[in-house]
């Protein structure tokens, strides 16, 4: 698809992948990046937009959604999630492949593959399996998913008991050098909880899912990536134990990535008083304490990758009583205003940390183009406006699914302006 | 909507009732007592409501405590167990209550595995919601009952030590009877193995007895929880043998207490488990006085929320008109 070169008009670029920060014009063409300056004289036929005032970034990367396509068709498409991400200021997301059937084969990394390039808008990496099936018993076949696109592999969902499978696969994976994600979580541990352990599920006699399923797993997950020297990427980090052995690993030297996910550097249990089904994610919502940790991880770089664990879920499944409703909430949509108001405005992070875990460190980690607005890359850019007040109305979402326990927050951020490949793929209300 | 200036719409548990509420159902129930004492054990108090008694899972004492409250009262009545109901068919709780709503009904008493189940329901339909254990979360009428002895036998609740004795972590009567007893003032304690108490419990305001003989030096009265079988098949509790022999109720025990104890238990007993025959049957157990006040403690909250004053039972009773 041809594209006609564009010129971003003043706004404050900020780009950790060249130390930039300050008021530039930023000119795109031919899909890539051309270059940024004080002042650029636009070619013919350039489109120009004035976006003084706002705030131009590499385009904000999502390493962890559900996209829910193939088998979930009611709760998100690869084409409504796609959508949902741009509209939210992400210009790539890696679709986590526990779907029905699950990602495990060149096919259905191909199907994933294509169908995010017919939905247009971002693009759409996909995740193999970790093993057949998810079974969490025979390695994948991996160097056939990473041949067909897939950019790491993943159990996501269903975490992976045996340990030696788990050493199979941070060795194997090795020769490919891509990180095999983990949703790290004792079974035996957790055994059937469906919230937080602690205070808030004693009072309201729902089963706890202890700090230490998680801590436990990202121990062993953490040793077995020492050992192996592979790439270990934890998932969703949700407890204070497990961000200090993340702490401690990296300054060993272990080759680690760790996502945090606004929901965890947001809320804690207590969102769920009241049997607030949109408040049940897995890991769950913890202490205040934990939420602290994870706050600290982001600031320190421990966690160097904020991600959503976009988890869409139909309004009926979530319309049950707490312990029957599924685990998950949308996030696509929420994270840029959730990551500006909680840890911007609240001086927990900088702008620019802000742009390196939402967009650098999950390029670097994932091995994704992008991340970057250096010269001759391509053209993935986010415009947000930092200041934008917002109240989040689920029913003007993209994504086909509403549940999000941030419904009537009001937020400060929001993307107005977001570019894959040199095209314009959202432009929101306040674009001018 | 219908519903009780005392109490509001439902009777969802005790956490977010006060004393005076508390206290308002039982001595409402102190006038309902007698009519079960009566030759014809019927007043005209409920006459016209309907109500329905949802359980989704199985219940003996408390779905017939409730039939005989509502009966008595003159309310007319419908049981429904999931077994051979639309329920088994997969019919959720939302479609289930939609339902019942459409065929114009005043009452719903629920009972339902999930935690919250009761409350889900009462958010969702106009109808009074009764929750009649849910989950591991509440067992309010179960609570009420248990004080109202309680405060039949020892003439006070304020300051009397109670502790309760068991699998504290799923059950929904110790968790009922905290918030209950606390707000009435009483001294709380629980005792179980370290696996079955629910952590941070001390929060709640009751203290943890690792072992019960400290439990039975301490307390004025020991409400004995069941002990499930299941506890022992997913590994709380190595046997129930054990149990019973480090923390089962049993007479040696009870005999070394410095003082005379109340023995409380919500039933159904295993016998020679948490609680040895001689215990359940000897002198203190007021096990089966608590099974009589459970009917009147469920007709109070019956006439409570379907809008009836404390002070005006009384009359209610001889059928006057309210």
């Amino acid at each position: 698809m041809s594209t006609h070169p564009i010129l971003l008009r003043g706004g404050r670029i900020v780009d950790p992948s060249q130390n930039l920060d300050e008021v530039r014009d930023l000119l795109l063409a031919d899909g890539n990046i051309v270059g940024s300056d004080r002042e650029i004289a636009p070619p013919d036929g350039t489109e120009i937009i004035d976006v003084s005032g706002l705030v131009v970034t590499p385009g904000l990367i999502d390493v962890h959604v559900h996209l829910r396509e193939p088998g979930g068709e009611h709760k998100e498409t690869i084409a409504t999630g796609a959508m949902a991400a741009v509209a939210g200021g992400f210009t790539s997301v890696c679709a986590m492949p526990n779907t029905d059937p699950p990602i495990d084969d060149p096919a259905a990394v191909g199907f994933v593959l294509a169908a995010g390039i017919r939905a247009g808008t971002a693009r759409v990496y996909p995740v193999g399996t970790i093993s057949v099936g998810m079974k969490g018993e025979r390695l994948s076949e991996v160097g056939e998913l990473v041949e067909a696109g897939a950019v790491a592999i993943t159990d996501d969902g269903r975490p992976v008991t045996d340990s030696g499978l788990m050493r199979v696969a941070l060795e194997y994976a090795r020769t490919f050098d891509i990180p095999v994600a983990s949703h790290c979580e004792v079974l035996s541990l957790s055994r059937g909880g469906s919230m937080n352990e602690g205070l808030v599920s004693t009072r309201l006699g729902l089963a706890g899912i202890p700090t230490i399923a998680e801590d436990v797993m990202v121990a062993r997950d953490l040793l077995l990536a020492e050992y192996t020297g592979g790439r270990i990427h934890i998932q969703h980090v949700s407890t204070k134990r497990s961000v200090e052995l993340i702490r401690e690993a990296k300054a060993r030297g272990v080759r680690v990535t760790a996502e945090a996910t606004p929901h965890h550097f947001t809320l804690t249990d207590e969102a769920v008083e009241g049997y607030n089904t949109n408040a049940k994610m897995n890991p769950p919502l913890r202490s205040a304490a934990d939420r602290d940790a994870v706050r600290e991880g982001v600031a320190d770089g421990t966690l160097d990758t904020i991600a959503t664990d976009h988890a869409p879920h139909h309004y009926d499944e979530k319309e049950q009583p707490f312990d029957q409703a599924p685990f998950g909430i949308v996030g696509l949509e929420t994270a840029l205003g959730l990551a500006i108001t909680e840890l911007v405005e609240k001086k927990v992070i900088t702008l620019n940390q802000l742009v390196e875990r939402m967009s650098c460190a999950p390029a670097r980690a994932f091995n994704l183009p992008g991340g970057t607005l250096k010269p001759g890359t391509p053209a993935d850019v986010t415009v947000f406006d930092p200041n934008a007040v917002w109240t989040v109305d689920p029913n003007r979402f993209y994504s086909l699914s509403r549940n999000t326990p941030f419904a009537g927050w009001q937020l400060r951020g929001r993307a107005v302006l977001t570019i894959v490949g040199g095209r314009i793929v959202w432009r929101g209300d306040d674009a001018r | 909507m219908p519903g009780s200036t005392y109490l509001g719409k439902d009777l969802i548990g005790l956490e977010h009732l006060d004393a005076a509420q508390i206290n308002a159902i039982l001595d409402t129930a102190e006038p309902f007592k007698e009519i079960s004492e009566r030759t014809i054990k019927k007043v005209p108090v409920l006459r016209g409501k309907t109500i329905v008694n949802l359980f989704f899972e199985p219940s003996t004492r408390t779905r017939i405590s409730f039939e005989f409250a509502e009966k008595r009262l003159s309310a007319d009545t419908v049981n429904i167990a999931s077994a051979g109901s639309s329920v088994q068919k997969g019919e959720g709780l939302v479609d289930t209550a939609r339902n019942l709503e459409a065929m114009r009904i005043d009452m719903v008493v629920i009972r339902h595995s999930a935690s919250g189940a009761a409350q889900f329901l009462a958010e969702r339909i106009p109808s009074n919601v009764i929750n009649a254990g849910d989950g591991r979360h509440e067992h309010p009428t179960q609570a009420l009952l248990d004080l109202l002895t309680i405060r039949d036998q020892l003439g006070r609740i304020e300051g009397v030590r109670v502790c309760i004795v068991g699998d504290i972590l799923h059950s929904r009567v110790a968790r009922s009877n905290i918030w209950g007893l606390t707000r009435l003032g009483a001294e709380v304690a629980v005792c179980g193995p370290r696996t079955l108490i629910p952590p941070e419990i001390e929060a709640l305001g009751v203290q943890v007895f690792p072992h019960v003989e400290d439990a039975i030096q301490w307390a004025d009265v020991l409400n004995v929880l069941r002990l499930q079988l299941e506890r022992m098949e997913t590994g709380y509790i190595p046997s129930l043998r054990e149990y019973n022999r480090v923390f089962g109720v049993t007479r040696a025990r009870i005999e070394r207490a410095p003082r005379d104890l109340l023995i409380l238990h919500p039933g159904p007993m295993n016998r020679g488990v948490e609680i040895d025959s001689d215990v359940a049957d000897g002198p203190h157990s007021v096990i089966l006085q608590q099974v009589t006040n459970g009917v009147a403690v469920r007709m109070a909250v019956l006439y409570l929320l379907a809008g009836g004053a404390p002070e005006t039972a009384e009359t209610a009773k001889r059928g006057v008109a309210q």
